[in-house]
């Protein structure tokens, strides 16, 4: 950042701004979109026919089998994809492969484990119409039920001790087939089935404080506490059931038509991405609340397939972690002392809802702080500077137990530890909680549990952490504190950074990951 | 000698109260039913009667109601006009009375039971239940529920009352006056405690923390074994003080069935017409608070067949929907008994509980009788100003 440098956008929740920086402010930006797979019908099926230490995809399947089906979730990828979907064109194959060989015992479960369940519109999204129609209405397309006790199959323990407790369908399949997104380097792996149809039993070995207090990062699967016991449940679990899976990476391209802007430097803005950016961001400032929520939920990204894998877990997954990394990885020279990150409208766990004050925490701390290899980008107990306006606002829909999280546990006590072992238990066995997961659109009642969990590392990490814009009391309660402005921000944490310190600005999203050396 | 004297009666109060707003306004305008009177020393003339010179003298709630009109006429028969009201007294014995030698400091079970009336025992009386007497008409004393509603003893808000024998404990040499006054609201706490009947690990809400939801939660926390204490207070002294009573969480009025629903795992359910209420919810609930809306709140978040407790004195028109839907036990409780479950007098247990509870400071203020508009004022706005307990300091007047 020099003298010449145009104030740079940083994105705000339901809108964005444009931030001048300090002098000396280091900007990292993501890699550019890699060039997409040209046809992607012939990537899925070479992928199929030529998996990786597997047999070809029509080689496992015969008449009279059981096949199960299942595929990421709703939280997979941020922003939603324009149709069709890669999950839909992959089944579809799959499909048309398993009625070839003349299997009729099929079954779709959407691996969202202790997420929401999704609506029979969302299904249908990423299904597609054809393949919703035929199954859907039959029951043979469905959620997966973490706390259906009856449909759900205890595989063993993993040496450490851990139960694997996953869907009984796909436990008793003949062959599990597994369809993935992988957005970032976290997703895929084992992390898919092991984690996406097991019950809260499975789930608490690794979804807890300690385990993910030391995982550094969750982006990288080799250093990740939580990873290494998915990948040990992996173990027990393909024992057990022969699973295929299917891997798919996907490039940075996000943001097109008249957002296009959002994804370009903004050195490199033409005169006319100028123009949209601010017919945008005028549109929005001025626009109803409602009306910017919608904007924004309506976002369907064009995404291209970087590459698509399929066979056998573990080197499927290296090569999904080799195409992740192609598409995110950005050399970062040296930690610096603050770390600024704009937090956007959408996450994991507000799709088609509202970010509220802890999923946006989540995105800043969990997601963006995590989003490293090697070191996290800010130095220890250096601060980071985030903006969203955390407003107290949740949806009583999609997060009961987050609102009660929010006033009950953390006007208690921010620390993940203690809440754990004060509160998880009963918020994860709340009934009304179940209910509401199992029979409405809730997520899990131990789910905002988890979203804290994966902020243990930064706050364990970070000398300070200032909301800039911010609703101040949504803020405090989480621990926070808030300023009206960059330069407050920085003049609240000159007393651990000092008044001259060194700034890295991580231009999220498209996504990125720092490789910190 | 000086007392503070109520000389309206209730009933024609009411229409002043219609007219006057809120306290200040009536209490400094020409309606205000009380004043600030030189008159007779109460008599001591019978067996077993003593005269007192008040110490401290606390401002109860149902004070407060007498004095606002908010009372109901309910209890307009059973007052002698006019009185010196004060019924939480710490004092100092003028006369022997009895085995107590003049100079005891004592405090005071306010309820004019047959014993101080001079007649044969009722029903009540004769089984210990003290606080149920019949004959509080009667006898040899003017109407009055209670010592502080009864023309001829005086009250804790004038310098000098008499009291009987059977009304009197003597204060334990350790105990301040400061804790000493606050002996007869801790007995009706302990009263409500054991009235609840909380069995051991039973969720409890307590819906109110004024001095009457403060006492209860403490005495709920000493005498029984109550699982969750859950309890509604509106500010931040009181959710602060209501942890230190013994509450495991406080919620916020607006928070209630959220945190009831949560601290009992129960259902909550949103008919399409009328207030929310808990499938499932508290085992035992207290109103500590006597309003329409903390008595409909409490009957909805208690479970199906728990056990509601009005410790407040109620209003009227609350929704009685959920006492028959959830078949719930309702139950009121009033001053203390003299036999209790744990077989002794409320008053000695509340001793005891005043002597060892983190009970400093609880008496915020203090204010001399001829500054009684503002200390009526002050116990009005205990809440909103942080203070438990006003108290006057009748020595000083
Ligand atoms: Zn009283
Ligand atoms: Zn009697």
């Amino acid at each position: 950042m020099d003298d010449r440098t145009p104030p740079l956008l940083v994105h705000n929740g339901e809108g964005f701004l444009l931030e001048r920086f300090p002098l000396g402010t280091r900007v990292v930006y993501p890699p550019e979109a890699l060039p997409p797979v040209r046809d992607v019908e012939e990537a899925i099926q070479n992928a199929l026919l030529n998996p990786l230490e597997s047999e070809p995809l029509p080689e496992l399947l015969r008449p009279g089998m059981r096949l199960t089906i299942a595929f990421d979730d709703i939280s997979l990828p941020l922003p939603p994809m324009k149709k069709p979907d890669i999950r839909q064109r992959i089944i579809e194959a799959v499909l048309t492969m398993a009625a070839d060989a003349g299997v009729d015992d099929v079954e779709l479960i959407s691996a969202n484990a202790l997420h929401r369940r999704l609506t029979p519109n969302e299904l249908r999204e990423i299904v597609g119409e054809r393949v919703f129609r035929s199954f859907f209405p039959d029951g043979k397309l469905y959620n997966f039920d973490a706390e259906d006790t009856e449909n759900l199959t205890h595989l063993g323990q993993t040496k450490h001790g851990e139960d694997v407790e996953i869907s009984k369908r796909a436990a008793e399949s003949d062959l599990l087939v597994y369809v993935n997104v992988n957005l970032v380097a976290m997703d895929g792996g084992h992390k898919s089935t092991s984690i996406g149809l097991a019950s809260y039993k499975s789930l608490k070995h690794h979804h807890n404080s300690h385990t993910m207090i030391h995982s550094r990062s969750f982006m990288d699967h080799k250093a990740s506490k939580m990873h290494h016991s998915a990948w040990r449940m992996g173990a027990v679990l393909t024992e057990h059931v022969k699973v295929f899976q299917i891997e798919t990476t996907l490039n940075n391209d996000i943001f097109g038509g008249p957002l296009e802007f959002l994804q370009k430097r903004e050195w490199e803005w033409s005169i006319k991405d100028q123009a949209a950016m601010l017919a945008a961001k005028r549109g929005l400032d001025l626009a109803p609340a409602k009306m910017r929520h919608r904007i924004f939920t309506d976002v369907r990204s064009n995404y291209g397939l970087t590459g698509i894998h399929a066979g056998k877990i573990e080197p499927v997954h290296e090569k999904t972690i080799e195409n992740v990394h192609r598409q995110h990885l950005v050399e970062v020279q040296g930690q610096s002392d603050v770390a600024i990150m704009g937090v956007p409208f959408v996450g994991p766990y507000n799709v088609n809802s509202v970010m509220n004050p802890i999923l946006a925490a989540c995105m800043g701390l969990g997601y963006y702080f995590n989003s490293y290899r090697g070191n996290p980008v800010v130095r220890k107990d250096g601060a980071v500077i985030l903006y969203h306006p955390v407003d107290y606002e949740f949806s009583q829909l999609h997060h009961p137990s987050y609102v009660d999280f929010f006033e009950e546990v953390l006007s208690e006590s921010t620390d993940p530890a203690t809440i754990e072992a004060k509160f998880e238990k009963q918020y994860a066995e709340d009934p009304w909680y179940i209910h509401l997961y199992r029979t409405s659109y809730a997520y899990h009642g131990v789910h905002p549990f988890y979203m804290w969990y994966w902020i243990s590392h930064a706050l364990d990490h970070c000398g300070d952490i200032v909301w800039v814009g911010a609703n101040r009391k949504a803020v405090e309660r989480m621990g926070f504190r808030s300023a009206s402005t960059l330069q407050d921000a920085l003049e609240m944490v000159s007393h651990s950074v000092g008044r001259s310190p060194s700034i890295t600005y991580l231009h999220n999203p498209p996504h990125l990951l720092a490789d910190v050396r | 000698m000086l007392a503070l004297e109520m000389y309206r009666s209730p009933a024609k109060y009411l229409a002043a109260k219609a007219v006057g707003g809120r306290i200040p306004g009536i209490l400094t305008g020409p309606a205000a039913p009380l004043r600030l009177v030189t008159i007779n020393e109460p008599k001591a003339d019978r067996d077993g009667w003593a005269r007192i010179r008040p110490i401290l003298s606390g401002i109860c709630g149902s004070d407060l109601g007498m004095v606002t009109g908010s009372t109901k006429l309910y209890f307009s028969a059973m007052v002698s006009m006019p009185f010196v009201p004060g019924h939480e007294v710490v004092g100092e014995l003028l006369d022997d009375c009895e085995d107590l030698p003049k100079g005891t400091r004592v405090v005071m079970d306010s309820v004019l039971t047959c014993a101080a009336r001079g007649v044969e025992p009722c029903v009540g009386c004769s089984s210990g239940n003290t606080n149920r007497c019949d004959r509080i008409t009667v006898g040899h004393v003017a109407p009055g529920l209670q010592t502080g509603f009864c023309h001829d003893t005086g009250g804790g808000w004038g310098n000098v009352m008499v009291a009987h024998r059977s009304q009197l404990y003597a204060v334990p040499d350790g105990l301040s006056d400061e804790r000493a006054v606050l002996t007869e609201p801790l007995a009706c706490a302990v009263h409500t405690a054991l009235k609840a009947k909380v069995e051991p690990g039973q969720s409890v809400l307590v819906s109110g923390a004024g001095a009457v939801g403060l006492f209860a939660t403490l005495a709920l926390r000493e005498l029984t074994q109550a699982g969750r204490i859950t309890v509604v207070a509106k500010h931040a002294r009181q959710r602060e003080l209501a942890r230190a009573f013994g509450a495991s969480d406080v919620v916020a009025p607006d928070e209630v069935f959220r945190g009831v629903r949560r601290a009992t795992g129960a259902f909550r359910l949103t008919p399409e017409m009328g207030r929310e209420f808990l499938l499932g919810g508290v085992d035992v609930a207290v109103d500590a608070v006597g309003s329409k809306d903390s008595i409909d709140t409490v009957l909805r978040v208690t479970k199906a067949g728990g056990r509601v407790v009005l410790s407040g004195m109620p209003s009227t028109g609350a929704d009685l929907s959920p006492v028959w839907f959830r078949e719930l036990e309702l139950t009121g409780t009033y001053a203390s008994a003299l036999a209790e479950p744990n077989d002794k007098p409320a008053f000695e247990t509340a001793l005891e509980i005043a002597a060892k509870a983190p009970l400093d400071g609880i008496v915020g203020a203090r204010y001399p009788l001829y500054r009684w508009r503002e200390a009526l004022d002050h116990a009005q706005s205990a809440g909103r100003l942080g203070t438990v307990k006003v108290a006057f300091d009748v020595r000083a007047s």
